[in-house]
């Protein structure tokens, strides 16, 4: 083989594509990560991110954010668990409707969706034809929009968390399982912990990361819906400091990168996409 | 409680009876709390005007609206930019890592990245490329530094048009990279050696059988991207502080406060942008449909 011939096996446009977009990924990020080092005048440093993670706003919104995560994931568990193994089990003419029904995220865009809950909820539910007032406007207290805003992000999160559960359920015998748990006597609600939940935990924990990933940076909710969460603190920490948002942005990447890279980890190279944009 | 069920019963599907549908009641009152009344309020008031009754008046001022058309404009002209741009440039990325040739770990490498970087967005994004390419960014000063080329005296601008869709790109191809390596991988061997066998070149293979074959595909990943553009909010807010009008600033300036004096205006708004969401989500599950025939 002469080296003219080796050099026609290399697929040279292959390694361009590949790398411009190589290039494209890691631009910003190093740009950003180099930005982030340089606060102190004349040398690299972590001093940004120092003052960063020391504010006490950061902690406050970071550690609420956090918590508007967990809540979402268990809601999201509570709703779409029994639904997918109902429809498995019981109701599969449900299942067109329900698919649809969590494929309306990519329909009504987060900004759309938080426009139309503050239109309903900032008046009291009442009772139709009558004054009787159900509920008092949600928007109002603190549980009210944090109650709406946990709503809110269980329906971003639907497409992935009902698509993650129902194919880790596509490769699990519901039926057969039930059956064995029933005749030794489990009811239902030990049937869905203790013998569903841990058969589709791989799905569970991707649909958990990614809702973990599309909430922790989430913006438009929380900042419509007035909630002192990660996303808006540092929006506007971008407005007034130079180094300190670029610090955080870095570590939101990485953060988003470990939640990808256990998803990888965890499915097996099944990758999914999500959005809050 | 113990509940037994006849063998007999196994194979057969379960009769549909109206008790069947208490385990999904939940889900649905869910749906319709937090999905359905919202966007039923949204369509309701569109139609309404100020007094309560009904009216197609606010429909039909958004075509006469100069603010609002031109946002629609705008939106339209970015999200279709970079669905065709991100999603020729993600397309030709999901080709050298499955059919072009390239080592394996590069592909899990690149899905893996195409995965964090179609999520990461909004004001962490904003944020980065502001370092990158804003008056002070990384790949500015090398311009100018190096080339003597200062591209913000030569029109750009990070907080335009152009800087926002370069911006959306980040997100944009990574979600055609993970949309396409599947549907590249579905190509069969059998096809191309027929081809070959044909006498066909490789150029000839890909215009006549494989790019065919991925058409419908590839123009419904890219509708699917014009929709996840469309519906942007939180990047664009970041970087160009409203400035650049699209559809989601306006209409996050009117949740703010009523910035159209016309709270059915708004509702109209939002419906339009609705209608062309959906519309650009069944265009992408029509023309799925399509593929699926072929890549199986």
């Amino acid at each position: 083989m002469t080296w003219l011939s080796k050099i026609r096996k290399v697929p040279f446009w292959s390694w361009f594509w590949f790398l411009l977009g190589v290039l494209y990924f890691v631009l910003p990020l190093y740009a950003d990560f180099e930005f982030s080092l340089k606060m102190e005048r004349g040398r690299l440093s972590f001093k940004a991110y120092e003052m960063a993670f020391q504010d006490p706003e950061f902690l406050r919104t970071f550690s609420y954010s956090i918590m508007l995560a967990i809540l979402t994931i268990l809601v999201s568990i509570a709703l779409v668990v029994p639904t997918a193994y109902w429809i498995r089990l019981k109701l599969p003419q449900a299942r067109r409707i329900v698919e649809f029904i969590t494929l309306m995220p990519f329909v009504v865009p987060a900004i759309i969706l938080v426009f139309g809950l503050i239109r309903i909820y900032s008046s009291p539910l009442e009772i139709p034809f009558t004054s009787i007032i159900l509920i008092q406007p949600l928007t109002n207290f603190k549980i009210g929009t944090n109650i709406l805003i946990i709503g809110g992000y269980t329906v971003l999160g639907l497409p992935y968390m009902y698509r993650s559960v129902d194919t880790g359920m596509r490769t699990v015998d519901v039926r057969t399982l039930t059956e064995a748990a029933q005749s030794m006597g489990a009811n239902w609600g030990t049937i869905i912990v203790k013998i569903i939940l841990p058969n589709v935990r791989t799905a569970l924990l991707s649909g958990a990361l990614l809702t973990f990933a599309i909430v922790v940076g989430e913006v438009v909710l929380a900042s419509f819906l007035g909630i002192p969460a990660f996303g808006p603190y540092l929006f506007l920490l971008g407005q007034h400091r130079a180094y300190e948002p670029t610090a955080l942005a870095f570590t939101a990447f990485l953060l988003t990168w470990a939640a990808m890279g256990i998803i990888q980890l965890v499915t097996g190279g099944q990758g999914q996409a999500a959005g809050a944009h | 409680m113990v509940t037994t069920t006849l063998p007999a019963q196994k194979e057969k599907a379960p009769p549909s009876t109206w008790k069947n549908w208490i385990g999904v009641i939940p889900f649905f009152i869910f749906a319709l709390l937090f999905l359905f009344l919202p966007s039923i309020r949204l369509f309701v008031g569109s139609f309404t005007d100020a007094g309560g009754n009904f009216t197609f008046a606010n429909i039909l001022e958004l075509f006469s609206q100069r603010v609002i058309m031109d946002a629609f404009k705008i939106s339209i002209q970015l999200s279709a930019l970079t669905a065709v741009v991100g999603g020729i440039f993600g397309f030709l990325l999901a080709y050298s890592v499955t059919v072009g040739g390239l080592p394996k770990p590069m592909r899990s490498g690149l899905i893996t990245f195409s995965g964090v970087a179609s999520n990461f967005a909004g004001v962490p994004l904003a944020f980065a490329f502001t370092a990158t390419l804003g008056r002070t960014g990384i790949i500015t000063a090398v311009l100018k530094n190096v080339f003597n080329m200062n591209i913000y005296d030569q029109g750009f601008n990070l907080y335009s048009f152009i800087g926002l869709s370069l911006t959306y790109m980040y997100f944009q191809f990574p979600l055609m990279v993970l949309i396409m390596a599947p549907a590249l991988d579905g190509l069969k061997k059998e096809w191309k050696e027929a081809a070959q066998n044909l006498g066909a070149s490789n150029a000839q293979y890909w215009l006549k059988v494989a790019l065919p074959v991925l058409l419908p595909s590839i123009l419904g990943s890219m509708i699917l991207l014009f929709g996840n553009a469309f519906g942007a909010y939180a990047t664009a807010y970041a970087l160009t502080g409203g400035a650049l009008p699209i559809v989601t600033i306006l209409i996050g300036a009117q949740i703010r406060g009523d910035v159209l004096h016309n709270p059915g205006l708004g509702f109209a708004m939002a419906m339009g942008m609705v209608f062309i969401m959906a519309v650009s989500l069944g265009g992408y599950s029509w023309l799925q449909s399509r593929t699926e025939r072929w890549l199986k």
